[in-house]
């Protein structure tokens, strides 16, 4: 039983599943989805890097270094408008985000 | 080969397994600690593979920087998160249905790519003379020098807009004005005066 490109796919394909299967269960929880967006882009980096690795060019990997740092970014950001909407609402419930709704 | 396909089950095993830990833990504590193990198990997935320069910045962004950021947030915000878990049951059916399809098809699109198509009989890249971060480093510095400065200044544009969103001026505090007080004179900052007896200093 070796261990080939499809196992790695796999692995990938479950694990964005499960990210997405995060953000639908915790509609309210604003930190898990985000937590769930970066268990996405982790998967898409295991996809990026296993082509990488079996189709032997070392472009894939250039590739999920930059979606590394957007994804850092992406938190960064995210966690400082949760901080400010935390300030000024007194809650994270996204559902309630709708006070700028025209 | 067999003790690679061992190394490989456990850390699939221990990435998906906290992975689904991190979307249904009750306490978002949890949920990051077991983000920084799914993180971890990740990167011992890309060794695995032959990435190690990727597996180590995985862990020094990720475990290092994101995953810390995370728990600062969530010790730091003070939150009924028992509350915000109000639609957790009603909404696990419906993403339950659709994450199985997802998974489904993904699972078929993976294994029939890796069978036929392109990548049909690839042998993962064998270490060479070169080394994987060398590797990189020849190609990211050259090729894709200019995509690497750009990644520099969404890193810079980030922290900037970070800091301009948390940031917060509050009036009422008192705070140390350098100018004011380097621009302080014997003759500004001084009164002389005449005090009668019995009297008192006049306001």
């Amino acid at each position: 039983m070796t261990v080939g490109l499809a196992h790695y796919l796999t692995v990938a394909a479950i694990l964005f599943t499960i990210g997405v299967l995060g953000i639908f269960i915790n509609r309210k929880n604003v930190i898990v989805i985000l937590m769930s967006i970066e268990l996405i882009l982790l998967a898409v980096n295991i996809n990026l890097v296993a082509f990488s690795v079996y189709l032997h060019q070392v472009t894939g990997q250039i590739y999920a270094m930059f979606v590394l740092t957007v994804a850092a970014a992406e938190a960064a950001v995210g966690l400082a408008i949760i901080v400010t909407y935390f300030r000024n609402r007194g809650d994270i419930a996204v559902d309630g985000a709708n006070v700028m709704k025209g | 080969m067999a003790l690679q396909a061992i190394a490989f089950y456990i850390l699939a095993a221990a990435t998906l397994g906290s992975a689904l830990l991190v979307i249904s833990a009750r306490n978002p504590v949890h949920s990051v600690l077991f983000l920084i193990t799914a993180f971890f198990s990740a990167a011992g997935l890309f060794v695995l593979l032959g990435a190690e320069f990727l597996a180590m910045i995985l862990v020094v962004v990720y475990v290092g920087a994101v995953a810390v950021l995370f728990l600062f947030v969530v010790m730091m915000l003070d939150v009924d998160f028992a509350q915000l878990r109000a639609g957790f049951t009603r909404y696990l059916p419906v993403g339950g249905v659709v994450a199985l399809i997802l998974v489904v098809e993904m699972a078929a699109i993976s294994v029939g790519v890796a069978n036929r198509g392109a990548a049909a009989g690839a042998v993962p890249l064998s270490p060479g003379s070169v080394t994987n971060a060398e590797a990189i480093g020849r190609v990211l510095y050259t090729d894709y020098v200019y995509f690497f400065q750009a990644a520099g200044l969404i890193l810079l544009v980030a922290m900037i807009g970070a800091i301009v969103l948390t940031l917060r001026h509050r009036t009422y505090v008192r705070r140390q004005s350098v100018a004011d007080q380097t621009a302080r004179t014997p003759a500004t900052g001084m009164r002389l005066v005449e005090i009668k007896s019995g009297e008192g200093i006049p306001e």
